[in-house]
């Protein structure tokens, strides 16, 4: 069924047709779900290749990874758009406005995850919230949340290592935000804004009186955000599985281990700073991070690195810039910097 | 003649956005005047806090990514 049919019928015709097709679509879905390893196995076999060799490995990696996470990451993603038309950031700044520290750190960092966020508009963002009473701190735990800990990070954590480390890397995203934004508040960092953002500090009334939304417009935004998300960021997941593939298939056993692993002290720091220049989405980054992780390198170093190329970006400070001076972009790296690394740390203690 | 401005620090979105306007301002005829705006005290002075936002004769009538055809459509329908 295309949109084009969706939109000519009337409202009500409209929404039965989105629910039938959600109900068929989940169906699909999870049929197909079940059937990924038989997939690989048969593509394998009709391309004339055996898992014993190290070509056949590689390949039947990607033929099973490649569908695995691509069917995750449009069901999740789907949901999430429908999740998000709850939740404009006008609603969210409403939500956040006059909360106390605290109370406001951790239900900023929890909104981050579910409220539609893209760093390009990660400024106006800032500055609507500081504007309407939101404070500094909590603000910035909803600034660090909002990228790191977001449903396609999460849904390729799940798909690649399980829940559980999906389940760690959200409470140890959010407690990394929670803490910073706490930081960050205790330091009293007003004083480091740009000038014209202090004189539009609590200027606004956070009011906000949110569009109707009816179902069928619900649907149609868990759509347009799997089409612009997925068809974003397909080639790079295509090409992080297959660069996976490649590790997987080649490199020998506990390689990585000897520069990666849990016992090398170093390893965190280095991966965390490694990160800083580094800029993709977790996309194209969490199929390398399975391959690496497959070869001994420590899950801890590993998720160090993934938060800090998302959370810690020199693009993203460069645009922070505009509002924020240098020392007060010094200390939110340096604080989530730290963060992360403890984070990088405990992971690697624990597991 | 309408004023239109579109809101953004250059993201590619803001360009599609400004894309998108033009030609179906081409098409259905409509004179307008597309301003790119992206000094961000003045942003902000709208109130946007989700860019790309667009503004018709000092009213913001979108705001947080790029809007579909048939919401920019109905814009200029009345000219």
């Amino acid at each position: 069924m295309s949109a084009a049919d969706l939109n000519s019928a009337p409202p009500s015709a409209r929404l039965y047709r989105w629910l039938a097709a959600v109900a068929l679509a989940s169906g699909l879905w999870v049929l197909a779900y079940s059937q990924l390893v038989p997939f690989a196995d048969t593509l394998l076999g009709l391309l004339g290749l055996s898992r014993d060799k190290h070509l056949g490995e590689a390949v039947h990696f990607f033929l099973y990874d490649t569908p695995k996470v691509l069917l995750l990451l449009t069901g999740i993603v789907f949901l999430m758009g429908i999740v998000q038309t709850f939740f404009a950031p006008e609603r969210t700044r409403a939500l956040l406005a006059g909360r106390r520290v605290g109370v406001g750190n951790v239900l900023a960092a929890s909104l981050g995850i579910v409220t539609p966020f893209c760093s390009c508009s990660a400024v106006p963002l800032f500055i609507g919230f500081l504007s309407a009473g939101v404070p500094l701190g909590v603000t910035f735990s909803f600034l660090i949340s909002a990228p790191m800990v977001n449903e396609v990070a999460l849904a390729l954590l799940f798909g690649m290592f399980g829940w559980k480390v999906a389940a760690l890397y959200l409470g140890l995203g959010l407690a990394v935000a929670i803490v910073a934004g706490l930081v960050i508040g205790q330091l009293g960092m007003e004083k480091h804004l740009e000038d014209w953002v202090r004189q539009i500090q609590n200027s606004q009334s956070a009011a906000h009186t949110g569009e109707h939304q009816d179902w069928v417009s619900r649907f149609e935004a868990g759509w347009s955000h799997v089409k612009s998300i997925v068809g974003k960021v397909w080639p790079y997941i295509l090409g992080g599985i297959a660069l996976g593939a490649g590790i997987h298939g080649y490199v020998p056993e506990d390689f990585m281990a000897s520069f990666m692993g849990q016992d090398v002290w170093w390893a965190v720091p280095a991966a965390v700073l490694l990160g800083v220049p580094m800029y993709t989405n977790a996309a194209g980054i969490i199929p390398i991070v399975e391959a690496l992780i497959g070869k001994g390198a420590a899950l801890g170093t590993v998720l160090a690195f993934m938060m800090s190329v998302i959370a810690l970006s020199a693009p993203e400070m460069i645009i922070l810039r505009k509002a924020l001076k240098p020392r007060l972009i010094a200390v939110f790296a340096g604080v989530v910097a730290t963060g992360i690394l403890v984070v990088g740390y405990v992971f690697n203690l624990v597991l | 003649m309408k004023n239109v401005k579109v809101l953004g620090t250059g993201c590619a979105n803001c360009r599609n956005t400004m894309a998108l306007i033009e030609e179906v301002a081409r098409a259905k005829g409509a004179e307008i005047s597309l301003e790119k705006v992206e000094d961000l005290p003045i942003i902000m002075s709208y109130g946007v806090m989700s860019t790309p936002g667009v503004v018709i004769d000092g009213q913001v009538v979108h705001a947080g990514g790029v809007p579909s055809r048939d919401k920019v459509e109905a814009w200029f329908i009345s000219t």
